[in-house]
């Protein structure tokens, strides 16, 4: 990283499409999901601008800390929500084909996306209370189920094999702007047998990673009373509520840029990369209003079995061309 | 084991909509034993019914539960009618039974509501409180309110239900049938649900037997036990309708049974409106003599029990009585040990347990169990505490301390 550009990576990460815009979008869309989901359920919905004032809200409470809980009960909302908005930007920097050459690769991203995760579970575990502990402990399991048949549908862009100007040739890069670029030249990804089954798993794991019903078995209110977040208050509780804001707007982000396409630059095409997010965050939505809370053994026996069996199918109908 | 925790359900927990503890001792996810504690909203009522007249008793039997109002008012009548050994007029008997299959209709929604909210399926939690919402309109055009109707008394009904209202209920229900046939397949239907639901919580015939529990707890265990039909009460022996089984016993059973319920109330409420008969409505003004009375009721989660025995004042000297939660709650000793933690949360609320019109005053004991206090001393403790703040407002007291 050459230091003259410091200030052009600070503004990516700081400004756009980093924190202020990916905020922006994220607490947008956590209004489309509350919305949406009282549409399905025959109420009101709140007005657009109610998640953002329940997090200024929040940011103004006090903070009360359990007794037994160690430093990390605090700094982890904090790294959760940095981490997520440096993936997020690394996502819509590629997506957008901003200038500056690769910032980073799926591999990164994938890492960087694990942390939220993490930091719900140390979180948890660091408050010292039974039931933040088994919200804890079901994460845990949980992020073991989703994550390799999630890698897994995201690798299906890198190996599948398209006919470019009369030659079988696959991605072959883990550069997510590589991958657009690919997209751009061979099709997009999800038009293919195997792109789409590769959507279909990553939805659902997205599904588990964005702790929407029927996977949100760590917060699980009626059961845990909001789980491993049950010891949070004030801005550390507000800072998991942003980090799973600014989730909605990067998960749906990097599905459509690794296997639908980037943005074109031009009006038709942003409304087009718009409306796609929108139908991954409707269908989101849509399954977590038509849905019962699964039990812990029940994700897990989903994940390893039939989406790992279809990300596996995936994988070999894309290296088959298909 | 040294990984053994202890999670504690309540008093106050999202799952409960009453205050109620549960402690469930856990291994992992897998609950190993169980605690109840039920004496947090203890309201003395019993006592307090003691202390009033035979036509003042019922409004406050409404009070017992925020569902069951028809419940225990209309089963402390039969217990009252019982020791007097009088039948009610026919009228006042079918306007018994519309109140208590409205009341069993809204109650029936409400559980299925709950239930889904519990598993995390907040769409039929709003669906159901929706198609809820007109058996309570319902309830306010027949009776003037959404729950206490004041309506039962001993020897009949204090008022007549208007006429005029009649069509509306019909338009009503024939709604409420379509949305309810829409929800019942739907549930059957839904592939996750029956993952979630089937197989969990089973109470089997000979549990349910031994527990003795009741209503759509023991119909769902295969227990053919119906009030309505054992031992008909107001209009039940004229009706035509089915008792609900299932033999499974687990939570998936007990929420077909209550939905297959709902229209078979729908039935006989219709039944009611066609036959109305004319007539009085009430016995008018009746002296109770000495002796004692045993009400039988079916309310929306099972046979209720109320036990009145008079010494021949205006008041009675002792009100028991035992709602149907009492037997059906204790039922999770047969059904929960050894499930996973999130299967332990559904069966709890499968037996759509009522707490305040189960509560019992117990012995305060301290953390090593050791009785700081027993009912009587609880009592004296209770006034005291009322004197004394009436004394910080400066008002006079309502209770008089010598008492006893």
């Amino acid at each position: 990283m050459e230091i003259e550009r410091l200030g052009e990576w600070l503004f990516f990460y700081l400004v756009f499409p980093g924190a202020a815009f990916t905020l922006a979008l994220g607490l947008a869309l956590s209004w489309v999901d509350r919305k949406v989901g009282a549409l399905v359920q025959w109420r009101q919905g709140p007005p657009p601008g109610q998640p953002f004032w329940d997090v200024v809200k929040l940011l103004g409470k006090e903070v009360i800390v359990p007794q037994p809980a160690w430093t990390g009960f605090l700094v982890l909302p904090f790294v959760a929500c940095a981490a997520a908005l440096l993936a997020a930007t690394l996502v819509w920097h590629a997506a957008l084909g901003l200038p500056g050459g690769a910032l980073g690769d799926l591999v990164v991203v994938f890492y960087l996306l694990a942390i939220p995760g993490l930091a719900v579970v140390l979180g948890g575990a660091a408050s010292g209370n039974p039931l933040a502990a088994a919200g804890a402990s079901r994460e845990m399991k949980l992020i073991l189920g989703y994550e390799l048949p999630l890698l897994m549908a995201l690798l299906v862009p890198v190996f599948q094999q398209r006919l470019v100007e009369g030659r079988q040739v696959a991605a072959a890069t883990l550069s997510l702007e590589g991958l657009v670029r690919f997209q751009e030249l061979a099709g997009e990804a999800v038009y293919r047998p195997s792109g789409l089954l590769a959507l279909l798993v990553a939805l659902i794991c997205c599904q588990a990673k964005l702790g929407l019903v029927p996977f949100d078995l760590a917060e699980a209110d009626t059961e845990l009373a909001e789980g491993a977040l049950l010891e949070y208050s004030g801005p550390p509780l507000a800072m998991f509520k942003l980090t799973q804001a600014v989730q909605l707007a990067t998960l749906p982000v990097l599905l459509v840029t690794v296997l639908w396409g980037g943005v074109e630059r031009s009006p038709g095409g942003v409304a087009t990369f718009g409306a796609k997010v929108l139908a991954l965050v409707t269908l989101f939505v849509l399954i977590r209003n038509t849905n019962p809370r699964v039990r812990i053994d029940q994700a897990l026996r989903f994940f390893w079995g039939p989406a790992t069996a279809v990300a596996i199918l995936a994988l070999a109908l894309a290296r088959l061309g298909w | 084991m040294s990984d053994r925790k202890v999670i504690q359900i309540g008093p106050f927990h999202p799952l409960l909509e009453e205050p109620v503890g549960f402690s469930l001792t856990v291994e992992g996810e897998r609950v190993v034993a169980i605690e109840a504690r039920m004496d947090y909203i203890h309201k003395g009522l019993e006592r307090l019914a003691q202390e009033r007249t035979y036509d003042m008793v019922p409004i406050l039997l409404e009070r017992i539960c925020g569902i069951c109002s028809v419940t225990h008012s209309v089963c402390f009548c039969n217990a009252v009618e019982d020791l007097l050994g009088v039948e009610i007029p026919p009228r006042a008997a079918y306007i018994r039974t519309i109140l208590g299959e409205l009341e069993r209709l809204h109650s029936h929604l409400l559980w299925v509501g709950l239930a889904g909210h519990f598993i995390g399926y907040n769409t039929v939690f709003m669906w159901a409180w929706k198609y809820r919402e007109p058996v309570c309109d319902a309830f306010e055009m027949l009776t003037g309110h959404r729950q206490n109707s004041a309506l039962p008394m001993v020897g009949g009904v204090r008022r007549d239900l208007p006429e005029e209202y009649f069509p509306a209920v019909r338009r009503m229900l024939d709604e409420l049938e379509g949305q309810t046939a829409r929800l019942t397949a739907a549930v059957l239907d839904d592939p996750v649900l029956a993952a979630r639901l089937k197989g969990v919580g089973v109470l089997s015939p000979a549990a349910a037997l031994d527990f003795g529990v009741v209503g759509p707890t023991a119909r769902a265990s295969g227990l053919a036990t119906d009030v309505r039909r054992d031992e008909p009460y107001a209009a039940y022996a004229e009706l035509d309708w089915r008792v609900i089984l299932r033999p499974e016993g687990d939570v998936f059973a007990k929420a077909v049974v209550r939905l297959l319920e709902i229209p078979e109330s729908i039935g006989i409420l219709r039944q009611c409106l066609d036959r109305m008969p004319a007539g009085p409505l009430n016995l008018g003004t009746l002296h109770v003599p000495r002796g004692e009375g045993i009400g039988r009721y079916e309310a929306p989660r099972g046979e209720d029990v109320h036990y009145v025995r008079s010494n021949g004042t205006n008041m009675p000297e002792r009100l028991k009585v035992r709602a149907p939660s009492f037997v059906n709650i204790p039922s999770f000793k047969a059904s929960c040990l050894g499930a996973p933690m999130a299967d332990v949360m559904i069966t709890l609320a499968a037996c759509d347990p009522c707490y305040s019109c189960t509560e019992r005053a117990m012995t305060l004991v301290d953390g090593r169990g050791a009785p700081i206090a027993a009912a009587p001393g609880l009592l004296a403790a209770s006034r005291q505490r009322t004197f004394a703040l009436a004394r910080a407002f400066g008002r006079a007291p309502d209770l008089d301390l010598a008492l006893d």
